[in-house]
């Protein structure tokens, strides 16, 4: 696909909507298309946090396993969701499995890419940095409350 | 105003004997009864009774049943300790004493030619079910319905059969997350709050009904007033320990308000400054 038509995905995706043209152009520049047959997985705990995924259509479940217990999905993501936050701090290993539900379509875009761009630029840094910080602060809530288990018996 | 109905009863403290008509465990450790009283003469969505087995104890139960039909009751209990656990052994010719039923009511008919959203965490989608009776059987008196529901896992979602239907029916969106699962499921998992995203409603339209573990309630009622929903148009089911359920003994007491009296049903601009003080 034509950079010009990823920059229309990206754009659309709310996480960079409103970005400015020139901001745009250098983060579809590290974007391409991918796809995922159910079952497949995207990425497995452990391994280098290369991609950020930005959800376009289908599901994926954010896996962990436990020895005993087997595989937990601890949140899934769909259609305009972010997966992939594990790029932005060393040492960018994932610290989850990912598995895509359904046939999913998504914009895969390239960390490593991302990141040299943010470093040799602040204010795309800091413009990139400003959208993930409402999914990681998100996740943060979502995360205390489920460890509270509101729907216990003892609650 | 719809009219919200008083307790059936001579002496609003002494209890009926009432028998269950009919059993079904929904999931384990919660089943819906069926119950049949004398006097009784029907009761408006969100409305409680007083349910006791002689011996055991009382405890406040939501009706969980459709508000159209004067004639059951229905209520769906989960067991947490002694009373609740006691009655959830009853079986199909048991008596229970019983009186109400009591307190305020979901305003639904205010919500007429508004978008409506229901929003329920695990056992709290029981009080706001009379709710969704009404909104299905009056679907052309209000604009876009949509049900959040949020449950613990797969397994523990109650009313199952029911949220498949309502899902199939077309007129309305029904959503469903559970905080955990396994590879089995293949809906939604994350903490209720994140069903907001997808929802479609106009804020400024809406009327929303929130019900479940009073976190979940703080945080699905701060989640729609971020979205731009009036507190006064959320509604939310408050549950205190109760013993009188007339306003008499102060056990309920929230602030100014006795939750058996002035509630369970409040809006959140009364609950949200009095849920910030974490004595009460
Ligand atoms: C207006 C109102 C409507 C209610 N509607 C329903 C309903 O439709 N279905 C239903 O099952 N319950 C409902 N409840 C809650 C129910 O009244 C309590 O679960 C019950 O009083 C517990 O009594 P118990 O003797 O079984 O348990 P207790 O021995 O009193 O308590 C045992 C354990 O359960 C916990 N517990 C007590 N109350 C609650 C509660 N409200 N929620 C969660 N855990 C609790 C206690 O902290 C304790 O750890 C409602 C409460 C109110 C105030
Ligand atoms: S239960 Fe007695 S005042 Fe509310």
């Amino acid at each position: 696909m034509s950079v010009k038509g990823l920059e229309k995905i990206v754009a659309a995706h709310s996480l960079f909507a409103g970005l400015g043209g020139g901001f745009l152009e250098l983060v579809a520049g590290c974007a391409r298309n991918v796809r995922f047959e159910a079952g497949q997985y995207l990425f497995h705990e452990g391994e280098i946090a290369s991609e950020i995924y930005l959800i376009r259509e289908g599901s994926v479940a954010l896996e962990i396993s436990a020895p005993g217990q087997g595989c937990m999905t601890f949140m899934s993501a769909g259609p305009d969701d972010v997966v992939g936050l594990s790029w932005i701090v060393p040492p960018y290993h994932w610290t989850f499995d990912t598995r895509a539900q359904e046939d999913t379509r998504a914009i895969s875009l390239d960390a490593i890419c991302l990141r040299t761009k943010c470093d040799a630029d602040p204010a795309l840094g800091y413009e990139v940095m400003k959208r993930f910080a409402p999914t990681i602060v998100a996740r943060l809530h979502s995360t205390r409350l489920q460890l509270l288990d509101l729907y216990g018996t003892h609650s | 105003m719809a009219h919200i109905p008083d307790p059936h009863l001579s002496d609003p403290m002494v209890p009926v004997l009432a028998r269950v008509t009919n059993r079904v465990e929904e999931i384990p450790g919660v089943v819906t009864f069926e119950i049949n009283a004398p006097q009784w003469q029907g009761f408006a969505p969100g409305q409680f009774n007083m349910l006791s087995l002689f011996g055991v104890g009382e405890i406040p139960i939501s009706i969980s049943g459709p508000s159209f039909d004067s004639t059951t009751i229905i209520h769906t209990i989960r067991d947490v300790g002694a009373v609740s656990g006691a009655m959830a052994t009853l079986e199909p010719g048991a008596m229970l004493g019983m009186r109400g039923p009591y307190g305020t009511a979901w305003p639904v008919e205010q919500a007429r030619g508004r978008d409506v959203v229901v929003v329920a965490g695990g056992l709290g989608l029981a009080p706001v079910r009379p709710i969704l009776y009404h909104l299905i059987t009056n679907r052309a008196n209000f604009g876009r319905v949509t049900l959040l529901y949020g449950a613990r896992s797969p397994d523990e979602i109650l009313f199952r059969n029911e949220l498949s239907k309502w899902r199939a029916q077309l007129d309305m969106s029904v959503e469903v997350t559970v905080d955990h699962a396994d590879a089995t499921w293949r809906g939604h998992v994350g903490v209720v709050t994140t069903l907001f995203k997808g929802a479609d409603f106009d804020p400024a339209k809406t009327t929303a009904f929130v019900c479940g573990p009073e976190i979940m309630m703080r945080f699905g009622a701060n989640a729609l007033t971020d979205a731009g929903v009036a507190p006064e148009d959320i509604h939310l089911s408050m549950e205190r320990n109760m013993q009188c359920a007339i306003g008499l003994c102060g056990h309920c007491q929230i602030g100014p308000f006795f939750v058996c009296k002035d509630g369970p049903v409040f809006n959140w601009a009364q609950m949200k400054p009095l849920m910030a003080i974490k004595e009460l």
